[in-house]
C-alpha cells in the first residue's frame, strides 16, 4: 500500500500556493508538481512572475498562502538541511568570488553533509568530482571562478547543484547568458540527469522552443494565476503561447515551434512562386524589405508554407495530396495581375505543381519583371 | 584527472602550511624585537631571565619588560588580531574588498562618547582617567553597534546597511565636531590622540579584558566560518542551503561590533589594518575560504600591530608616533598596489 502511494506521489508539489515580494500576492492559486525524473518548466513573459514561483518553492521568498511539499511533507515542517539534501536550488544570483576555484564553489554543494567546519571527507570529494565530470569541467577544476567563461560557470553552477544529490534541482532560468552549443550541451545534462539519476527538474526558461523539446509538462505564468499548465502538445497547440505573451498568432509556429517576424503591410507587390523551401530565402528577403506579397501555389504542407504563412499577405495552396485545381490558379492569376514583381524560385516541377509552370509563363506574358534570384529581387526592389 | 587533483591538493596544502609557519614564526621575532627595543635596550639573555623569572625583580630590565613592554606587545597582538579579523568579516559581508570594520560607524560612535566625556570629565578632573576614555569610548562603539543591528534585521540587502553605517558616521561626527566648540585646547589634543590610536596605554588589565572579549569572538567566529562560506557564494544560495540568513548577519554584526569596539576602546580607531590585512592573507593563501582566512587574518593583523607599533614607538624615538601614523602608511600604498593587482571579474 505505502509502495504504490510512493509510485504516484510528486517529488514535489504545490497546493493553493500563493507568491509575491512582501505581502501582496503577485501570483495566486499555483498547483503544481513534478514526479521523479519529470522536467517541469515555467515559461511566460518577462516579468509574468516565474522568478518569484521559483524563489517561493527555493524559500527565499517567504509563502503568502498555500502549501509546498516535498513528497509527502510540508515543506514547514522540515529543517533547512533535511531540505537541502532533498532539493537544489540554481538561481540567478551570479556571485563569482575571487580566489575560489571551480573545485571549491562546486564542493559548497556538500554543505548539508558536512560538518560543523564544513571540512571534505572522501565520500564528499568523490561527489564533487563526479559532479564535476558530469557536466565536462573536471579540467577546469582548479581555475578561479572569476576566470571561467559564462558557459563554464553555468556547468559548474549545475555540478554544484548536483553534488548536493538532491532529488529536486530548481533552476530559473539556466540558460540565459548561454551560447546555442552551450544551451544544448546544459539541457543535454538536465535531460541525463532526470533519466539516469531520476532527479526531477523544475525550471523557466526564456527559449519556448527548448522549453517544448526537454519539459514533460510546461506551466504558463502570466496575470494572477496560471494561465495554462499541460503537456508540451497541448500548450503549443492553438494559440496558447501567442496570447501567453501578447503577439499575432501568425507569428508564432506552434507545429514547428518557430518564431517569426510580423509580415509587412501594404499593396500586394509581388508575387512568388516557390516550393520545397525554395521560397524562403525570398520571403525574408522581402520581409527586410518590408514588401508586401503573396506567394503560391504551394501543397499545404510544404516547408514554405509555414514561412509564407506568416510573412505573406496572401499565400495560394493546394488541398493536402490533391492536384492544383483550376479556380485556385485563377487565384494566384489574380494575385501576379496585382504584382509588379515575379519571384520564380526555381523550384523543382512535377505532377502536382505544373500549374506554377503555368503562372511563370502568364507572369512573362503579362510583362511583369521576373526575378530568378535573390541578387535580382534586391536590384528591383 | 585524480592524480592531478590530488597534486594541486598536496600544493595547496603545501602552501597553506608555509603560510601559517611563517606568521607563527614571524609572531615570535616580531615579540622579540618588540622586547628588546625600546629607549632601554635589554640583551636577549636578560630577556629570556627575566622572561622565565630568573631574572631581578627590582631592576629596571624587569620592570620595563614586566610592566611595560610585555603587556603592549600582548595588548598590539590581540587587538591586531581582531582589527583585521572584523575587517574580515565586514568584507565578507558586503563582498566589498575595501570596507574596513569601522564603516559600520563604530569609532565615530566611540569619538562621539569620547568627546563629551572628555569635555563633562575635565571640568572635574585636571587629566582623564584611562578608565574613562576605554569606558567612554567602549559604550560609544556598542550604542552605534545596537543601532546598526537593529537595521540589520530590516534591510533587504547587505550594501544598505554600509550606508546606514556611513549615515550614522556622519551624525556621529556632526555631534563630535558640535562638542568641540565646547572643548578646551588639552580636550581636543587627547581627542586627537585617541582618533589616531596607540598601544602606550596598554597595562595588565587592558590585555585581560580585551582577551577575555576577543578570544571568545574569534571562536565564534571560527565556528560559523561554514555558514560564511555559503553566504560568501550568495544570500539566496545560502538560504536554499539552511542558513537562517537574518540570524547570521545579526550574529556577524555583532561580532565584527565586538571586535572592533574593543580595538577603539583600548587603542583608538586603529587605521587600515582591518583593510590591509585580510588582503595580504588572501593574496598569500591564494583562498577566501573562511576557514582559514579567520586564522591567518587573526595571526597576520597581530604580526602586523606588532610591527607598526614597533615602527611607532622607535622611527624617531623618543617621539612616539601614532599607530594610525604607521599603520596608514604601510597599509594605504598595499591596498593601492592590491587593487592594481588583484584578479576581479565581479567588481571591475
Amino acid at each position: 500500500m505505502a509502495d504504490n502511494r510512493n509510485d504516484t506521489l510528486p517529488m514535489i508539489s504545490t497546493d493553493g500556493l500563493s507568491v509575491g515580494y512582501g505581502s501582496v500576492p503577485l501570483i495566486r492559486d499555483i498547483a503544481l508538481s513534478a514526479g521523479k525524473g519529470e522536467i517541469i518548466t515555467l515559461i511566460g513573459p518577462n516579468g509574468s512572475g516565474k522568478t518569484t514561483i521559483l524563489r517561493t518553492i527555493a524559500r527565499q521568498l517567504s509563502v503568502l498562502a498555500g502549501t509546498i511539499y516535498i513528497e509527502d511533507k510540508d515543506i514547514k515542517t522540515l529543517s533547512g538541511s533535511e531540505i537541502a539534501k532533498k532539493m537544489a536550488v540554481v538561481l540567478t544570483e551570479r556571485i563569482r568570488p575571487d580566489l575560489m576555484t571551480a573545485y571549491e564553489f562546486v564542493s559548497a554543494g556538500r554543505y548539508p553533509y558536512t560538518g560543523r567546519f564544513g571540512l571534505l571527507t572522501d565520500r564528499d570529494r568523490e561527489a564533487v568530482e563526479n559532479a564535476l565530470q558530469m557536466v565536462n569541467a573536471s579540467e577546469i577544476s582548479d581555475k578561479y571562478v572569476s576566470e571561467i567563461s559564462d558557459g563554464q560557470y553555468q556547468r559548474i553552477l549545475i555540478a554544484r547543484a548536483v553534488c548536493q544529490e538532491p532529488e529536486i534541482i530548481v533552476l530559473d532560468e539556466p540558460t540565459s547568458f548561454l551560447d546555442i552549443k552551450h544551451k544544448k550541451e546544459l539541457l543535454e545534462i538536465l535531460s541525463a540527469m532526470t533519466k539516469d539519476r531520476g532527479v526531477s527538474v523544475l525550471m523557466s526558461l526564456h527559449e519556448i522552443d527548448l522549453a517544448e523539446r526537454i519539459s514533460d509538462r510546461i506551466i504558463c505564468v502570466k496575470g494572477d494565476r496560471i494561465a495554462a499548465y499541460g503537456t508540451p502538445d497541448e500548450i503549443f497547440s492553438g494559440n496558447t503561447i501567442s496570447e501567453l505573451y501578447g503577439i499575432d498568432p501568425r507569428s508564432y509556429d506552434t507545429l514547428l515551434g518557430k518564431l517569426e517576424l510580423s509580415a509587412p503591410e501594404g499593396e500586394i507587390r509581388c508575387f512568388v512562386i516557390g516550393g520545397n523551401g525554395t521560397g524562403i530565402p525570398f520571403y525574408r528577403e522581402l520581409q527586410k524589405k518590408n514588401v508586401a506579397f503573396a506567394a503560391g501555389i504551394l501543397m499545404p504542407n510544404d516547408i514554405d508554407v509555414s514561412v509564407a504563412s506568416s510573412l505573406a499577405s496572401r499565400v495560394v495552396c493546394s488541398e493536402p495530396f490533391m492536384p492544383v485545381t483550376n479556380e485556385q490558379i485563377e487565384k494566384a492569376r489574380k494575385l501576379i495581375d496585382l504584382s509588379e514583381t515575379v519571384v520564380i524560385c526555381g523550384c523543382q516541377k512535377g505532377e502536382y505543381n505544373e500549374a506554377n509552370s503555368e503562372l511563370e509563363e502568364y507572369a512573362v506574358s503579362k510583362g511583369k519583371t521576373v526575378v530568378r534570384s535573390l541578387s535580382g529581387l534586391r536590384e528591383v526592389l | 584527472m585524480s592524480a592531478g587533483r590530488n597534486n594541486t591538493n598536496s600544493r595547496n596544502a603545501m602552501r597553506t602550511g608555509m603560510v601559517f609557519l611563517s606568521f607563527v614564526l614571524l609572531l615570535i621575532v616580531a615579540g622579540i624585537w618588540n622586547l628588546r627595543s625600546g629607549s632601554v635596550r635589554i640583551p636577549l639573555g636578560e630577556i629570556a631571565d627575566i622572561l622565565s623569572g630568573r631574572g631581578e625583580p627590582d631592576s629596571t630590565a624587569y620592570s620595563v619588560i614586566w610592566k611595560i613592554r610585555l603587556p603592549r606587545i600582548l595588548l598590539s597582538a590581540v587587538l591586531g588580531g581582531a582589527l583585521s579579523l572584523s575587517g574580515f568579516l565586514i568584507q565578507t559581508f558586503f563582498r566589498n574588498p575595501i570596507a574596513g570594520p569601522f564603516v559600520l560607524g563604530i569609532s565615530s560612535g566611540a569619538k562621539m562618547f569620547l568627546a563629551f566625556t572628555t569635555i563633562a570629565v575635565s571640568g572635574l578632573f585636571s587629566d582623564m582617567p584611562v578608565s574613562a576614555t576605554v569606558a567612554a569610548s567602549f559604550a560609544g562603539s556598542v550604542l552605534s553597534l545596537l543601532i546598526v543591528i537593529l537595521f540589520t534585521g530590516r534591510v533587504r540587502n547587505m550594501s544598505s546597511l554600509l550606508v546606514i553605517g556611513m549615515m550614522i558616521s556622519y551624525i556621529c561626527s556632526a555631534v563630535t565636531d558640535l562638542l568641540i566648540n565646547f572643548a578646551n585646547d588639552s580636550d581636543i589634543i587627547n581627542l586627537t590622540h585617541w582618533s589616531m590610536g596607540s598601544f602606550s596605554a596598554a597595562s595588565w588589565q587592558s590585555v585581560r579584558i580585551s582577551v577575555l572579549i576577543v578570544i571568545p569572538a574569534f571562536f565564534a567566529v571560527l565556528a560559523f566560518s561554514k555558514q560564511m562560506e555559503a553566504y560568501s557564494l550568495g544570500e539566496g544560495y545560502a538560504m536554499s542551503l539552511g542558513v537562517d540568513i537574518k540570524a547570521l548577519r545579526v550574529l556577524l554584526v555583532l561580532l565584527t561590533g565586538v571586535l572592533s569596539a574593543s580595538v577603539a576602546a583600548f587603542a583608538g580607531p586603529i587605521s587600515f589594518v582591518g583593510i590591509a590585512v585580510p588582503h595580504i592573507c588572501r593574496m598569500l593563501l591564494k583562498t577566501e575560504k573562511p576557514i582559514l582566512m579567520i586564522p591567518a587574518s587573526f595571526l597576520c593583523g597581530a604580526v602586523f600591530c606588532m610591527m607598526c607599533d614597533l615602527a611607532a614607538r622607535m622611527l624617531f624615538s623618543p617621539t612616539e608616533l601614532s599607530i594610525s601614523t604607521v599603520t596608514s602608511a604601510i597599509g594605504a600604498p598595499i591596498v593601492i598596489w592590491l587593487m592594481l593587482t588583484r584578479r576581479n571579474r565581479n567588481g571591475g
